[in-house]
């Protein structure tokens, strides 16, 4: 079992390392080919021990090396497989997987294209660390080296130049990158925090020693604790007010976004709460405070996703309210749902963004969805992906997105939080529309692209097979409720709905699915037929302040960076300038002057360096004899 | 008696050696050094250090004093170096406090009280039958080492001495000097 | 008034004084030695003088030493003043301020 363990955590180190040998040289098919069937390796085994600890619910445990032994400081580099972990492998390498065979086809031109599979190993690896690693310390090791590879990734084209927020809402790539990187590195000291308090308070930092010893805590230590922790969860996880980096993120290559930036990374957050269950469970006004900001994120990036006209935008709009999905429901104390979520989500997402590139490929990079239409014709099969995707998405029967977010409602009802139930039933009503909203304004209508000169083609059929798995599961992961339900709380708390939910629960699903269907009809009636624009409603003000992000970007470039920047620019010429540097600079013009005038003394004559010595001789006589005097 | 002549000694080579620091004439300044040695020996034998007193008088006051004798006669003796005294006043003072610190310290009371023989020898030996007894047994090694020592001085003597053995010391002088010198002197 | 250690050891302080002054300032390599033979010697009075109040022979012995280093000393170091002569036709201190700095 270790060694399994051991295949799926090296696996894409591996690869990583494998394709980094050709960075430097022309496209190599074989790089492409050797990191995705070692990615694939990663899957099989995960995929192993899932199923091996589905039969035998025992936790595997494997101690690679001590790390840091320091008095009473003993971390090791210790992993372990529990069901949560399981559960998070399988869905990282499977997507992993499917993203790596794609991006053969995705970045078949690109001229960096072995640096890419190096960068994409690379993150899966740190993900394993994250998501393996049995203690605080080697999951911050992971959280940092997934940050380091989003950013190398959202960076990847960094040879484009800057433009202004009007022509690119990121500006660049590499600017994007930067301030992904930056954002993280904010709430990272939160988490660090956290870290450094449960090292402070418990000695350990071992998931099993810490969450066994938490009644030795005080109340108001283990808030702060959980507090801070959450703070890192949400950089990650691109929780208000650090949201702004993931929809900026979307410059990376399609793939990423697809990995990165909705399936896998953006959930470490989540996972880190499902993880820190035992201590959120102990504190349910912090996991309240949780589940309101997460009903909030949920809806308030959904309301930026109904004008947005960027394609990835949108999804990625998208992905941060179900982020905020998932935090309501561990929030609120139903971690295995939100761990369900953050599976089925995953895939159809991945799905999602992966269609999305197709149609970026067909469309030649143009994300304008008003510039698009009527791609059906050409585009049958990723029509049919992107539409299962988006009705997965909108939670419709029977497929993944149906079942997770349903749970997640009925949560929300079931603590009787009706204001969160009723945001979140009002946000999957809004999820349906720009889910529907997009495929329409992408598959249906007029062919607005003709005008532009786009021929669009269809991608090879060997991607639609690659992308087949997470299709197909897209559709049936939600069956599978029951069992995984089982299988996670072996682990994780189990949540027990009411009676009075039971009651209600056809009413629930009615209601949902209601205000999902109309959601989608309404998309369907406004765009399907070809895109009308109206000009009122685009100059109202509620339309601007949603496609200007409720102008979030431009307050924290005038509230924070700008400022940051004259502080930076005072504390260079005032204080670095003026007297850091000028103390070095008189420090140094002190002791040439010094020389200079000493250097006389340098006479080269022996007779006055004798006469140097005597005086010496004497001085030190001198202390020596006033040293025993006052003793 | 004893005191008499501590005293005797102590003035004669007191005075022997300023002048061997005062003098102009470099002989002067070797024949009272070489009479300082030799009364040295005196102080040595008032000590009941024979052997040492012994050694002083053949070494110091024969050897050494005959090497600078021998050594004297390649330099120009007659050429006297004409030495500027920079500041009377410095050398004045940093010697002076030299001597009033070390005075000092060496008639503080607290010197020696409490220090105790180790190497005290067989009773009932006159001093070079000590010595010897001592100096082959615990200093065995140091004797051993000194004498090696003094070997390798003196073949580094005998090099550094003998090179350029064939041409007399002005002529090499000569050959180096630069041509208005050269002119000057003849 | 009879003789004590102390009067031994004052006047090896007095005949190292000499011997510094002679060093600071005298000019001639020459006479540079002959001080360093005074200062030699004033040690050398110190540890006979000590050897025999304190009754331990190596004092004695050490000044013997000193002794057999300053003969070897004389020795080199009188054939570097040779060299020395030779090279620069002077033992005068001043002539050589090679090292200045």
């Amino acid at each position: 079992m270790e060694n399994l363990l051991y295949i799926a955590l090296f696996a894409p180190l591996v690869s990583s390392l494998f394709a980094a040998l050709f960075a430097q040289s022309q496209k190599n098919l074989l790089v492409g080919i050797v990191a995705s069937l070692l990615i694939g390796v990663s899957f099989v085994a995960s995929a192993t021990l899932l199923l091996e600890l589905a039969q035998n619910p025992k936790a595997i445990h494997a101690n690679l090396m001590d790390w840091i032994v320091v008095g009473d400081m003993d971390v090791r580099f210790g992993f372990t497989v529990d069901q949560v972990t399981a559960v998070m492998m399988t869905v990282v390498t499977l997507v992993s997987t499917v993203v790596h065979i794609y991006s053969n086809y995705y970045m078949e031109h690109d001229r960096s294209y072995n640096r890419f599979f190096s960068y994409l190993s690379a993150f899966v690896f740190s993900m394993m660390v994250l998501v393996m690693s049995d203690n605080f310390l080697g999951l911050f090791i992971g959280w940092e080296g997934v940050g380091v590879c989003s950013w190398l990734l959202v960076g990847f084209w960094y040879h484009k130049k800057d433009e202004t927020r009007d022509v690119n809402p990121s500006i660049s790539p590499s600017w994007a990158a930067n301030e992904a990187f930056i954002m993280n590195r904010i709430a990272d000291l939160g988490l660090l925090v956290g870290i450094f308090m449960i090292y402070w308070n418990l000695g350990t930092l071992r998931y099993e020693e810490v969450f066994a010893h938490l009644d030795q805590l005080s109340h108001g230590l283990m808030v702060a604790i959980g507090i801070a922790l959450f703070i890192g969860a949400m950089g990650k996880s691109a929780q208000f007010p650090l949201h702004t980096w993931l929809a900026d993120a979307m410059e990376g290559p399609t793939p990423v976004s697809a990995l990165i930036h909705a399936a896998t990374m953006v959930t470490a957050g989540v996972y880190l709460v499902i993880r820190a269950n035992p201590l959120y469970s102990t504190i349910p006004e912090v996991g309240y405070g949780i589940a309101v900001l997460g009903t909030f994120v949920a809806i308030f990036a959904a309301s930026m996703a109904l004008v947005n006209r960027d394609l990835k935008r949108v999804i990625a709009y998208s992905t941060l309210s179900q982020l905020g999905y998932m935090f309501a429901a561990a929030g609120l104390g139903a971690y295995w749902v939100a761990l369900f979520h953050l599976a089925a989500h995953a895939f159809f997402k991945a799905l999602l963004f992966l269609g999305a590139g197709n149609v970026m490929h067909a469309m030649h990079d143009e994300l304008d969805m008003f510039k698009m239409g009527g791609l059906k014709k050409e585009m049958g099969k990723t029509f049919l992906y992107m539409g299962l995707a988006s009705l997965a998405l909108s939670g419709i029967y029977p497929l993944a997105g149906f079942f997770s977010k349903d749970t997640i409602l009925e949560v929300a009802f079931n603590e009787h939080t009706y204001g969160i139930w009723f945001v979140l039933w009002l946000t999957a009503g809004m999820t349906a529309f720009y889910s529907f909203r997009q495929v329409f304004l992408v598959f249906l209508g007029d062919e607005r692209y003709k005008k532009y000169g786009i021929h669009p083609h269809e991608a090879y059929n060997w991607v639609f097979i690659a992308l087949a798995p997470l299709a197909i599961l897209a559709v049936i992961f939600g069956f599978w409720k029951e069992e995984f339900m089982h299988f996670a709380t072996q682990m994780l708390p189990v949540y027990e709905m009411s009676e009075h939910t039971h009651h209600m629960v056809w009413i629930l699903i009615i209601v949902t699915t209601a205000i999902a269907v109309s959601g989608i009809l309404l998309a369907y009636f406004k765009y399907a037929k070809g895109l009308k624009r109206d000009p009122k409603v685009e100059n109202s003000f509620a339309y601007r302040l949603l496609s200007n992000q409720y102008y979030i970007p431009i307050l924290y470039e005038n509230a924070v960076s700008k400022p940051y920047a004259d502080l930076s620019n005072i504390a260079w010429q005032a204080i670095d300038m003026k007297v850091v540097d000028a103390t070095v600079d008189g420090i140094a013009k002190t002791i040439e002057k010094g020389g200079d005038v000493s250097r006389q003394a340098q006479d080269g004559n022996l007779s006055s360096y004798l006469k140097w010595l005597t005086a010496g001789l004497i001085l030190v006589t001198l202390i020596a004899v006033a040293s025993v005097a006052i003793k | 008696m004893e005191t008499i002549a501590f005293y005797i000694f102590a003035i004669l080579i007191t005075g022997l050696f300023l002048v061997t620091v005062m003098s102009k004439n470099i002989l002067y300044s070797m024949s009272a050094l070489a009479a300082g040695m030799v009364l040295i020996s005196g102080l040595f034998f008032i000590l009941g250090a024979d052997f040492l007193g012994a050694v002083q008088l053949v070494v110091y006051s024969g050897a050494v004093m005959a090497l600078y004798a021998f050594g004297m006669m390649f330099f120009d003796a007659t050429r006297n170096v004409k030495e500027k005294n920079s500041s009377g006043t410095l050398v004045f003072l940093l010697s002076g406090l030299s001597a009033v610190v070390l005075v000092a310290i060496f008639a503080a009371p607290s010197i020696g009280a409490n220090i105790k023989p180790l190497v005290t020898g067989a009773k009932g030996l006159d001093n070079p039958h000590v010595i010897g007894e001592v100096l082959f047994t615990k200093y065995l090694i140091p004797f051993e080492v000194a004498a090696v020592m003094l070997l390798v001085a003196m073949i580094a003597g005998i090099i550094l001495a003998s090179k350029k053995m064939d041409k007399s010391l002005s002529e090499v002088y000569i050959d180096t000097l630069p041509e208005e010198e050269l002119k000057e002197q003849k | 008034m009879t003789l004590t250690l102390t009067h031994y050891l004052v006047l090896s302080a007095i005949l190292f004084a000499i011997g510094i002054a002679g060093v600071v300032r005298r000019k001639n390599l020459l006479m540079l030695f002959f001080a360093t033979e005074i200062m030699l010697n004033a040690a050398n009075i110190a540890f006979a003088a000590i050897s025999a109040y304190i009754g331990d022979l190596s004092g004695q012995l050490f000044a013997l030493f000193i002794i057999a280093i300053a003969a070897s000393e004389v020795a080199v170091g009188l054939g570097l003043l040779i060299l020395i002569y030779k090279k620069y036709g002077t033992l005068d201190l001043d002539k050589f301020t090679v090292m200045k700095g």
